[in-house]
């Protein structure tokens, strides 16, 4: 066979100089690219902190974050926090108090005891439960799971704390499930296997050994999950209410600071107004609580991880 | 079982000893089989890895188990804690003996097997827990509670692995900062800490360096004095070094079983001659 090319002169050829502008530039675009995410936050932070600042000039920052009643549309229009607070915080509890115990022995079966075929059955179910819109959570919520809570539970209303709580759960499970399954099946299979060797049953190891060795993974994928909670939207604005009231009370109607932020923006408040400006100092304080979140999970990704 | 027990036994496995030190070869030799297999078959899926195994191992002797990779040697000693059945696939047929019981007998369960049977790895394996928690793991899980027994228990297992005076002022530090062959003395404590019969050992010091190895050697031939002891090695120097007996597997057979110095110096079989004479493998 003769040859007639040579590989050598056609890659000089095709060597413009062009190309070499472009490897240049990548790396500038790439970079102008990744500094839109952290100019967007910057941005979104500047504005709740200056937005807040104008509210606290009119309403004292005292009386927000130590009042207990958030009354904005009445004539002595009262701006305590603390409602809004205890409105997420009953939603986040009951959801964590339902998600964990749940998510977690749903990462137990996958990881240790389900067959490779049923989990890869289940996860992507998982997912697929993961990727539902939260609006339709909010729809199951009110005409699914209210009716029934009310129909076993007299007192419960029609907007109540309970059932967004439940639903916000059931949201919440497949990030728990499938990170904590995550972080159980990296626990090496020497490991079970050591404590196997010691005549230690399955149920054993996983609880003595498994666990633990995973519980930096565990404990972040619960924080995370809460954190996913305290910001969720749709599911209490649809079924928990719009009556802000600082109590314990899970059968009667409340509000979160979300489903607050909801209403006044849909609403038709005026520019400029105490409720408007309202609205950053809520969003501020939200932020707060999710931002606490995230670094409660850093720290213990940190604290908590064992090395293997 | 309390301390004074404990030490009886010890001196009744002493004297075995004692009385069998003269009984060289495997025939005539009065002692005990802690482990004997009988027409012992394996499959992975449709994989014989192991045909008709036959094999008697000695209470109180090191058996050492070589032969080239693949050979089934490993699988061979995880079937005696029935450890390969961790492998979803693994089928098996025939008997093997643990002390006048059937292994797979439905009596007889794989947790109470393996608390006879201790086994260490061929990497070391501690849990990423502290050096006390490790060793005391075993005892624990099997309802050990007692902060004063477990305190003994930890301590007498140390010193048993020899590796108490080098552990003893970190016993609450995690097991993962030691180095490779300090884990894997951990390891052994922690599978003496529930007082096994038999220790089986997958290529123990493979992970491991030269002085660890020498560490870990010099222990084995200590803890045959209570202990017996099967080890799967495919370093022939160290089966020739330590071990009583030695068998020769070759692709799911066992070609030879015999005394170790036999084995190695006038062995019945051409393939076990040349392995051991690094011909091949």
């Amino acid at each position: 066979m003769t040859k007639n090319y040579n590989v050598q002169e056609m890659i000089d050829k095709n060597k413009s100089n062009s190309s070499n502008t472009i490897e240049k530039l990548i790396p500038t675009i790439l970079f102008l690219i990744t500094s839109i995410s952290i100019l967007a936050t910057i941005a979104i932070l500047y504005i709740l902190a200056s937005e807040s600042i104008e509210f606290f000039r009119r309403i004292p920052f005292i009386d927000f974050i130590t009042g207990t009643d958030w009354r904005p549309y009445s004539g002595d229009a009262q701006y305590g926090i603390w409602a809004l607070i205890s409105g997420t915080f009953r939603i986040v509890i009951i959801a964590a108090i339902f998600a964990m115990p749940i998510g977690l022995g749903a990462a137990i079966y996958l990881s240790e005891y389900s067959s490779d075929t049923i989990r890869r059955i289940i996860k992507p179910i998982l997912e697929v439960l993961a990727g539902v819109p939260t609006v339709v959570y909010g729809y199951f919520a009110i005409n699914f799971v209210t009716p029934i809570l009310r129909s076993i539970w007299s007192e419960v209303d029609l907007f109540n704390a309970i059932s967004p709580g439940i639903v916000v759960g059931i949201m919440i499970i497949p990030m728990i499930a499938s990170l904590s399954e995550d972080a159980m099946s990296s626990v090496p299979r020497a490991m079970r296997e050591g404590s196997y060797g010691m005549g230690a049953t399955k149920i054993e190891t996983t609880f003595k050994v498994v666990i633990p060795a995973a519980i930096s993974g565990i404990m972040a994928s619960f924080v995370l999950a809460i954190s996913r909670a305290i910001g969720e939207t749709m599911i209490v604005s649809i079924a928990a209410g719009s009556n802000p009231n600082f109590s314990l009370d899970i059968t009667s109607t409340l509000q979160t600071m979300t489903a607050f932020i909801v209403q006044i923006t849909s609403g038709d408040t005026a520019f400029g107004t105490d409720i408007y400006y309202s609205l950053y100092a809520v969003g501020l304080t939200l932020f707060f609580f999710t931002f606490l979140m995230n670094m409660i999970s850093i720290w213990i990704s940190k604290r908590f991880r064992e090395e293997y | 079982m309390t301390p004074d027990t404990k030490i009886e036994t010890k001196n009744i496995k002493k004297q075995n000893i004692v009385s069998s030190t003269d009984a060289g070869t495997l025939s005539n030799d009065n002692r005990k089989n802690v482990f004997s297999s009988k027409n012992f078959n394996l499959w992975y899926g449709d994989n014989h890895a192991l045909q008709d195994i036959n094999l008697d191992f000695k209470e109180n002797d090191i058996s050492a188990i070589i032969g080239p990779s693949g050979c089934g040697k490993s699988t061979f000693v995880k079937s005696l804690n029935r450890m390969v059945e961790l492998v979803p696939i693994v089928r098996t047929e025939g008997q093997i003996i643990y002390k006048d019981r059937d292994i797979f007998e439905k009596s007889f369960t794989k947790e109470e097997l393996r608390t006879k049977v201790g086994m260490v790895f061929q990497k070391p394996n501690p849990f990423p827990k502290s050096i006390y928690d490790n060793v005391a793991y075993g005892p624990r899980v099997h309802g050990i509670k007692k902060k004063k027994i477990l305190d003994e228990v930890v301590e007498s297992s140390l010193r048993d692995a020899a590796i108490w005076d080098e552990l003893k002022d970190r016993l609450h530090e995690n097991a993962y900062g030691l180095s490779g062959g300090q884990q894997q003395r951990v390891c052994i404590a922690r599978a003496l800490a529930i007082e096994p019969d038999v220790i089986l050992m997958d290529e123990p010091t493979s992970a491991l360096d030269p002085i660890s190895t020498i560490k870990v050697e010099d222990l084995m031939k200590e803890l045959k004095k209570n202990y017996s002891i099967i080890v799967v090695t495919h370093n022939m120097q160290q089966a020739a070094r330590v071990s009583d007996t030695t068998a020769f597997f070759y692709e799911g057979y066992v070609v030879e079983h015999d005394d170790t110095n036999v084995i190695f110096e006038n062995p019945n079989d051409k393939r076990t001659e040349d392995y051991v004479s690094g011909r091949f493998g």
